[in-house]
């Protein structure tokens, strides 16, 4: 008996320290990418960045603030469209259908639409919107971004929803509520942090996608308020200048993805510390 | 007397119908809610219905001028008008399957850090750096390995390969070719950097599943901590490490930015894992806008639908799986 004792310890020492090596390894190229970043990124922040244009080909200065302007306005009609329509069918998934076989086949079709890859709705709002109309648009980059916020938003919803005890619908019902008025009045105020952390993380995935906007917004290389005209977005601009000889657009795109990466990791921060400290008064 | 009763029932049958009133208004809101949200509800369905519908109806024209010959051929010649999805088929398969092979084992293996070794006061900073790591756009991974990766593999870590393996049968045909710096390999590598946050977080929210009577009690009988994971932790949690495993891989199948960056763009089909290749969402990310023709688009969009067929039957299999566990999780 006392012969396996050793060799026990030994087999467990060893992939316990196979595991060790692995988050060390892991972690590393991680946080090597976010130095490396930051690195290269922060070489090139100046206020020209969110003052000037996009540059032409070749010639030095310039900035970005075409492109953060098409995202921002991009962004925010995507989920101004998106979150209420997510929001209403996580409603009916958790509050209305529940057990339903309904509620069961959106419930898995949401699931997968939101691992779907992205470029094949770049594909589907091209085939029903950019095709039909003839030209690329930021109307048609807007309406990408809002389907990719749905199933998010969704899913959020549902989980939050589910989180509110059924005595608070219940107290509301006995004093003669409708069955909406329960939900808008209480169930969407009990449930009021998880939703708003739902939104910000929607927001937080498409504001760095690339893929469905590159054939459905385009690029634009100057301002443009036309939402019927091609709209310039970060994401996209550091697709082309990265992919550019010149090293100046290359600058820009570090510079470029370091700032969708701070938006970014912001709003995953608030929307984590939002949910913990409703989370820690309850 | 007769007449304060008169006005008293009319006080009543007034009081009686404003409160039907306003049944009625709020039924009427209360229906208006309900199917608002049902409405919402069945526009999910759409989303997925439209896509479907409209990819089929967009590569129609590719797939009756191919015809089975389309998945594969490896033939891509917009000059000629020739397409095939072979080459793009096949690079999206390897880059992934390369990538799963790194990223499973050490996605575990962090996994396993983060439930049993890590100290308390570690874990929960750990996880949420992976947590927020995930949430990077990809696009960050591909300017990285187009930078700093590729230019690394190139000079230091593809020659060491070549000469490595130069003499060894077999392996000699996967890594032969000038070292190019970008190619499948270094896109296959990307795809595990990417997709290991995805793996780590699921499996360590499926770890945590486990009951700690079950640990605690194979603790208690002497198991080591290996034991514990290997006899007790794995079993108990296949099915959901297999759905987390599966679902990571959807988004390598689907994975765009990342692996436009670094893959090379070359619609061949090489044995060799340094030679440049091509993906699916590569070629039409690359190729999109500036496809002219019909047969062309039409190709690209084929593509497009192929790939979401390979990922929807991909996730839909780790949705199943992972239900599998809740519904053993909730008895």
């Amino acid at each position: 008996m006392a012969s396996i004792y050793p060799a026990r310890r030994r087999r467990n020492s060893m992939w316990m320290s196979l595991s060790v090596a692995a988050a060390a390894f892991g972690l590393t190229w991680l946080f090597l990418i976010l130095a490396v970043l930051f690195w290269k990124g922060l070489a090139g922040i100046s206020p020209d960045v969110f003052t000037q244009m996009t540059p032409p080909p070749g010639s030095p200065g310039g900035g970005l603030l075409n492109a953060i302007a098409g995202s921002l306005i991009m962004t925010v009609i995507g989920v101004a469209v998106g979150a209420p329509l997510g929001m209403l069918a996580g409603t009916y998934l958790a509050e209305y259908g529940k057990h339903s076989r309904l509620a069961f086949v959106v419930r898995f079709i949401n699931d997968i639409l939101l691992s779907a890859p992205s470029i094949v709705i770049g594909l589907f709002v091209y085939e029903i919107i950019v095709a039909p109309m003839g030209h690329f648009s930021g109307f048609a980059g807007a309406v990408a971004l809002a389907i990719l916020v749905i199933p998010v938003v969704v899913r959020t919803t549902e989980d939050m929803l589910n989180l509110v005890p059924n005595t608070l619908r219940e107290a509301g019902a006995a004093l003669g509520m409708p069955r909406s008025t329960v939900i808008q009045r209480i169930a969407y105020r009990a449930a009021r942090a998880g939703l708003v952390t739902g939104v910000l993380l929607a927001t937080a995935r498409v504001s760095g996608e690339t893929a469905p906007l590159l054939f459905t917004a385009l690029n634009n290389q100057f301002w443009s308020w036309n939402f019927n005209q091609p709209i310039s977005s970060l994401p996209v601009v550091i697709f082309q200048f990265a992919l550019s000889p010149y090293k100046d657009w290359q600058q820009l795109a570090w510079t470029g993805a370091l700032i969708i990466t701070l938006a970014i990791l912001a709003l995953s921060v608030t929307a984590r510390t939002l949910s913990a400290t409703k989370r820690g008064e309850a | 007397m007769t007449e304060t009763a008169m006005s008293r029932a009319d006080m009543m049958t007034s009081r009686v119908e404003a409160r039907s009133k306003a049944v009625r208004r709020l039924a009427g809101g209360d229906a208006l809610f309900r199917n608002l949200t049902f409405a919402a509800a069945i526009i999910v369905l759409l989303i997925l219905g439209g896509t479907i519908g409209s990819l089929i109806q967009g590569s129609l024209p590719a797939f009756k001028a191919f015809g089975f010959g389309f998945f594969v051929t490896d033939v891509w010649n917009p000059s000629d008008d020739k397409f095939g999805a072979g080459a793009a088929i096949y690079g999206t398969i390897v880059t992934s399957f390369i990538a799963m092979l790194i990223a499973v084992p050490v996605g575990l293996g962090i996994a396993i850090f983060l439930t049993e070794l890590c100290p308390p006061a570690l874990r929960r900073p750990i996880g949420v750096a992976i947590e927020l790591l995930a949430g990077i756009p990809s696009i960050i991974y591909g300017v990285w390995g187009l930078f700093v990766f590729a230019p690394f593999l190139q000079q230091y870590v593809q020659p060491g390969l070549i000469a490595a393996f130069a003499n060894v049968p077999g392996l000699n045909a996967l890594f032969a070719g000038p070292p190019f710096g970008i190619g499948v390999l270094t896109a296959s590598l990307i795809l595990a950097i990417m997709v290991l946050p995805f793996v780590t977080s699921i499996s360590r929210d499926v770890f945590n599943t486990v009951p700690p009577m079950l640990k605690e009690s194979a603790y208690g009988v002497g198991c080591t901590t290996w034991e514990v994971v290997s006899s007790i932790v794995i079993p108990y949690t296949r099915v959901g490490v297999i759905g987390g495993c599966m679902l990571a891989l959807g988004r390598a199948l689907g994975e765009t930015m990342a692996v436009t960056f670094v893959i090379g763009n070359a619609h061949d089909i090489s044995a060799s894992i340094l030679a440049p290749g091509t993906t699916i969402s590569a070629t039409i990310a690359n190729e999109f806008t500036e496809a002219d023709g019909v047969l062309y688009t039409s190709s690209l969009i084929a593509l497009g639908l192929i790939l979401f067929m390979i990922t929807f039957v991909v996730l839909a299999f780790a949705r199943l799986m992972l239900m599998r566990l809740e519904g053993k999780a909730g008895k």
